[in-house]
């Protein structure tokens, strides 16, 4: 039940998707790994790293876009999802530090014990575990979205009301992370892990693993948001994007929808941020900056909201446009990210997935009309 | 003894100052020669005679001799104070108080006291600043007997006061006087209940420490119980205080927030469109100002004071004709679609911080106060600045001329006919576009003048806009969308529950709680405090 | 009150002083309503006479100020949010034809087919054999068949409203409450839609508000004026037209 569950929303170009998702995940690892540094198809280390990030993003995007594109739900609050998987993995990671730290602590971070933390405070115990931790990247986004999701669907905040909410909740979040007695690194964050899983973070081995487990996210992420969306679910999902008040009328319980789609797209986020973190390094409150949140919006919209490819692509080609430009024009970035979203929202509502999509259409019928 | 000697020459002083001028500097040269010359008793003789001299140089003389300060320089016997600059004394001299030069410790030789003559010493400092001519050395002398509470100066009090006829001075000395009391152990039971009487009028935090300390002191135990009470009495008016300054601050704070918020209150409020770079318009008019104070800096330094009133209406102008400008070139093609309008504001408010940094560099541009908005000033126990006091009534004005443009002018009228009806007030004739301009202008306009008041208060850099545009629409979408007097009661509110939470939870926390607080607000009453009823709304 | 013995009577929808205010103005006051069961009705009165606010009054999307509204002799929908009150079986049809654009005219149908609603179970829900059957047989009596694939953006003005009928079939309830259906329809238009209406009137309970005159007359059913928020006459369209108060407020001179 559960393959047909999965299988249900895959068309063909999905499936040719996801597979091409799956063959980066593999072959850009392999072409660092086994490739010499000479061969012309060597893919360098900072490549890896770099598209690895690119991978985690276009997860994030496609988990904004499931509650923004499908569900008409603007979260400018999903960076916040995104970093408590972060911290959660970061957590973990230094947990894993040990002894190895500039203080030499068996149990305490670095911070705390400059901090002059006499012991471990209670939300950093079981975090020493692998399993605990990844239970925790799912958890602590999905109950964060669901009390927030349970108190605004239920009191009917929509629109740019709940916009405001979810930017005004990862704001309250970034000043709270500041803080250093909130216990989590304060202002510097979670930084210089050693291990995952007993496997040093800084080996080529470890980083072709964690980009390829990236990707493998990615297409399941891709696999369970189609199956969510081609169900008769997803259909009652776009129809409450599309006329909310109408659906109650017919006798939907608009909140269980909404909730349920918010939940699994701040997992989406938190998992994103969890194989984030490893891979950039370093994970601080700046991640919660309302900034962030939003121009992940603008990765989906770039892609085509409400299509399940466009935020991974709209991801990928918003990114890799910021490396290059903050790398060669440093002060053009901000104008070309402000003028993108100006222009895509004036002039590309639908992305460059619909543009295409448009140009399908119109030369089918174009077609279509000849015979006549 | 000599207690009535002092009083008496105080009096030929202010009789006859210009008169007696010569004579006396003659004779401070004298009384400072036995000071400086002779033994220890003949030094407490000159000491007790230099403090009934009433001569105006006898206190720093007297306060230097105390401190072991006073020296005779062995090269011509000119008794000078010499205060540690480096390695040597920079020399003043003693009579005259003009600068004399440096020397090292060597060459000079220090007049010696011991602990009985500085007691003297000290008495007579007392009495000679409470009896000083001049009111404000009498003010100080006597604050600061009340904060040495000092049971030698009690005679030289009693008599200072026994003379006073400034009423604001004699408190003062009562006060101390009262102060002093309560210090003394053995003072009379009765002296010390009238004593306490006076502190628990003064009311303030340092006549609380002194009942304290008396109530822990004291053995009387009806002494005692009346501190205690007194004591009690005082914490409460204090606590009463400290609210008022707090509500204060926080009406200061929801001053700002009700400028930031009230341009938005129109463009979000009446016309429904998010505006995510309303914050920018506020930091173009906070760069008016700097623009305007460089360009007087340079060509008029005497206008400087005048800066602001040049700065408002530029500050519209330039932010209004900017957002007439977005609204032509961009909103207007997104009415109905507030999320994308959201987005777009949004990606505006990026270009134009980046255009702001490219022109002026990204680091805090330097805006000065004039002179009429500097300093502060003491209601009560409130500690009132001018700028802060400014800005409340600047918001206050601008918020009534805001209500007066909306109920009187055409504009207004057609602004709400537009609001309430769009397709009705475009079938009477109004032009619906231009008025939805206008609109916009006005509100960004606003946001321009609330950029030259905080260019006041808050750092002019770039991202100045950035750290309103939140709580600006906490304000908003608290007081109620669409409702002006919403806005000015929600951001009055937000400013003193932010206030008040300050103390308790820090500032970083208390903001925190806040924004939960309005999270949760907003989900009970997604129409915020004043909602507009009816089917309008959907 | 005398709700007790009022709610042992066998009416299907039963309002008594409802009174519904925005800042000040009343959209309804005190309004009194019975629907028998299997009963359809005509609802007219001038713009502003509350005809809108009691339909959101009864589907629970307005609630009222003072009153009772009882559904079905049991169920006060005055405490019930949109979505009880449509499973218990009230369907509404709206003034501007809302379906979804984004959705064919089959899938519109689908979700508005009475049954399945909640979430989890519509994940992995496929449409049964009696769904489709069901969903063909409204297909045909709309006259939509060849549309089922069709955007719901792409209908027309009219076919949009027979979309809507179809929905309010498929929906299935025991009352009806259609706003305006006749609103832009041709006169061979409005006539069929006042047979269709008679025609599920059969199985349903129905209570219309139209301003169409003929129309009204062409349903032929009892008929409530409603001005200011009250009940301003009732009876059959001829003694309504009688009353020299609905002349007065109403029809017009």
């Amino acid at each position: 039940m559960i393959t047909r569950f999965l299988w249900q929303g895959m068309d063909r170009n999905l499936r040719l998707f996801v597979l091409l998702i799956l063959a980066v995940g593999i072959s850009l690892p392999l072409a660092n790994l086994i490739l010499a540094a000479t061969n012309p198809a060597h893919v360098p280390s900072w490549v890896l790293q770099l598209v690895g990030k690119y991978l985690c993003y276009a997860l994030l995007a496609l988990a904004v876009d499931l509650v923004w594109g499908f569900c008409g739900i603007l979260s400018l609050g999903h960076g916040a999802f995104f970093a408590l998987g972060g911290y959660c993995m970061g957590m973990y990671l230094m947990r894993q530090i040990g002894s190895r730290g500039v203080y030499g602590n068996p149990i305490l971070p670095d911070f705390m014990v400059f901090l002059n933390y006499k012991e471990l405070p209670w939300f950093w115990h079981g975090f020493n575990h692998f399993w605990f931790a990844a239970i925790m990247v799912v958890l602590v986004p999905s109950v964060l979205a669901f009390a927030l999701g349970w108190f605004a669907f239920r009191s009917r905040v929509t629109g740019v009301y709940l916009s405001i909410i979810t930017q005004a909740m990862t704001f309250a979040l970034m000043l709270a992370f500041f803080r250093n007695d909130m216990g989590l690194g304060g202002n510097n964050g979670l930084t210089d892990f050693k291990d995952i899983l007993g496997y040093s973070v800084q080996a080529d081995g470890t980083r072709a693993a964690l980009f390829f487990a990236s990707s493998v996210a990615l297409a399941l992420g891709l696999i369970i948001s189609a199956a969510v969306v081609g169900s008769r679910f997803g259909k009652a999902l776009t129809a409450v994007r599309d006329a909310e008040s109408r659906m109650r009328f017919l006798g939907y319980r608009v909140e269980g929808f909404k909730l349920f789609v918010f939940v699994l797209s701040a997992a989406m986020a938190g998992v994103a941020g969890a194989l984030y973190v490893p891979q950039i390094g370093i994970i601080n409150p700046g991640e919660f900056a309302p900034g962030n949140s939003i121009e992940a919006v603008l990765w989906v919209a770039v892609g085509g909201r409400g299509t399940l490819i466009g935020p991974i692509i709209g991801a990928v080609l918003v990114n890799f446009g910021k490396t290059w430009l903050t790398g060669a024009l440093p002060e053009v970035w901000l104008f070309a990210l402000g003028a993108l979203f100006i222009v895509v929202t004036l002039l590309l509502p639908k992305g460059i997935v619909g543009l295409w999509g448009q140009m399908k259409s119109r030369s089918q019928s174009r077609k279509a009309r000849a015979p006549a | 003894m000599q207690s009535l000697r002092p009083f008496s020459v105080l009096l030929s002083v202010v009789a006859s100052l210009a008169l007696a001028g010569a004579a006396l500097a003659a004779d401070l040269a004298t009384l400072v020669g036995n000071l400086t010359s002779g033994g220890l008793s003949e030094r407490e003789a000159a000491i007790t005679a230099l403090a009934a001299s009433g001569e105006e140089r006898a206190a720093p003389i007297l306060e230097a001799l105390a401190a072991g300060q006073l020296y005779v320089r062995t090269s011509d016997k000119v008794a000078v104070i010499g205060k540690a600059d480096g390695n040597r004394l920079a020399l003043v001299d003693a009579i005259s108080g003009s600068p004399a030069g440096n020397a090292v410790e060597a060459d000079l030789e220090r007049v010696r006291v011991n602990n009985r003559l500085r007691g003297t010493i000290e008495a007579a400092v007392g009495s000679l600043t409470l009896m000083s001519p001049n009111a404000k050395v009498r003010l100080s002398a006597a604050e600061s007997l009340f904060k040495r509470r000092d049971p030698a100066a009690l005679p030289a009090l009693d008599q200072a006061l026994a003379a006073e006829k400034d009423p604001r001075i004699k408190r003062a000395m009562t006060e101390a006087r009262a102060a002093v009391v309560l210090a003394t152990a053995d003072a009379p039971a009765a002296q010390k209940l009238a004593a306490i009487g006076v502190l628990r009028d003064r009311a303030d935090r340092d006549s609380l420490g002194v009942l304290n300390a008396a109530a822990s002191a004291a053995s009387d135990a009806e002494v005692k119980a009346a501190a205690l009470a007194a004591a009690g009495s005082i914490e409460q008016t204090l606590a009463a205080w400290q609210m008022a300054q707090n509500v204060w601050y926080g009406i200061s704070l929801g001053s700002v927030l009700l400028l930031a918020a009230i341009g938005l209150a129109i463009t979000f409020g009446t016309m429904g469109v998010i505006n995510m770079a309303h914050g920018e318009m506020v930091m173009l008019g906070a760069y008016t100002t700097f623009v305007v104070q460089e360009v007087i800096r340079t060509s008029a330094p005497h206008l400087f004071d005048v800066s602001l009133a040049i700065a408002l209406p530029l500050a519209f102008v330039v932010s209004g004709a900017i957002g007439i400008l977005i609204e032509r070139t961009i909103i207007r093609f997104l009415y109905g679609r507030p999320l994308d309008t959201l987005l777009a504001t949004w990606g505006l408010s990026l270009v134009l911080q980046q255009a702001v940094r490219s022109i002026f560099g990204s680091s805090n541009r330097e805006v000065g106060a004039p002179s009429w908005m500097s300093g502060a000033f003491q209601l009560g126990q409130l500690n009132i600045t001018y700028g802060r006091l400014w800005i409340v009534v600047f918001s206050l004005v601008v918020f009534a001329a805001l209500i007066l443009i909306l109920r009187k002018t055409p504009l207004g009228l057609y602004m709400r006919a537009v609001t309430q009806n769009r397709p009705m007030a475009s079938a009477v004739g109004i032009r619906t576009p231009r008025v939805d301009a206008l609109t916009f202008g006005l509100g960004s306009g606003i946001a321009g003048l609330a950029g030259v008041a905080l260019s006041q208060i808050d750092n002019v850099s770039p991202n100045l806009g950035q750290g309103y545009i939140i709580d600006s629409f906490m304000v908003v979408v608290f007081g109620g969308v669409g409702n002006l007097f919403g806005t000015l009661i929600g951001a009055l509110t937000l400013g003193v529950v932010n206030k008040f939470l300050e103390p308790y939870a820090g500032a970083v926390l208390g903001k925190i709680l806040v924004l939960v607080f309005i999270i949760m607000f907003i989900q009970r009453r997604p129409r915020g405090l004043f909602a507009l009823k009816g089917r309008s709304v959907e | 009150m005398n709700a007790p013995t009022m709610r042992s009577t066998s009416a299907l929808l039963y309002l008594s002083g409802v009174t519904v205010s925005f800042d000040g103005f009343k959209a309804l006051n005190n309004l009194s309503l019975l629907i028998e069961p299997g009963e359809m009705r005509a609802i007219i009165g001038p713009n502003g006479a509350g005809k809108t606010t009691m339909m959101d009054v009864i589907t629970g999307k307005t609630r009222p100020d003072t009153g009772e509204v009882v559904f079905d002799g049991q169920a006060d929908l005055t405490k019930l949010d949109e979505a009880s009150i449509a499973t218990l079986g009230i369907g509404r049809k709206f003034q501007k034809p809302t379906v979804f654009e984004n959705h064919t005219v089959r899938d519109n149908l689908l979700l508005a087919l009475a049954g399945m609603r909640s979430w989890y179970r519509l994940l992995t829900a496929a449409p049964t054999k009696a769904e489709n059957e069901r969903l063909e047989e409204i297909l045909s009596i709309i006259r939509m068949g060849p549309q089922q694939h069709m955007l719901g953006a792409r209908l027309s003005h009219g076919q949009k409203q027979w979309l809507e009928i179809g929905m309010l079939l498929a929906q299935n309830p025991k009352l009806m409450l259609v706003d305006e259906p006749v609103a832009g329809m041709t006169d061979v238009e409005t006539e069929t839609t006042a047979q269709v209406l008679r025609e599920v009137n059969k199985s349903h309970s129905v209570v219309v508000v139209e301003h169409d005159m003929s129309f009204v007359r062409a349903l032929g059913v009892k008929v409530t004026v409603l001005h200011e928020g009250s009940t301003l006459a009732e009876g059959s369209l001829d003694q309504v037209s009688a009353d020299p108060r609905v002349v007065e407020v109403y029809l017009g001179r």
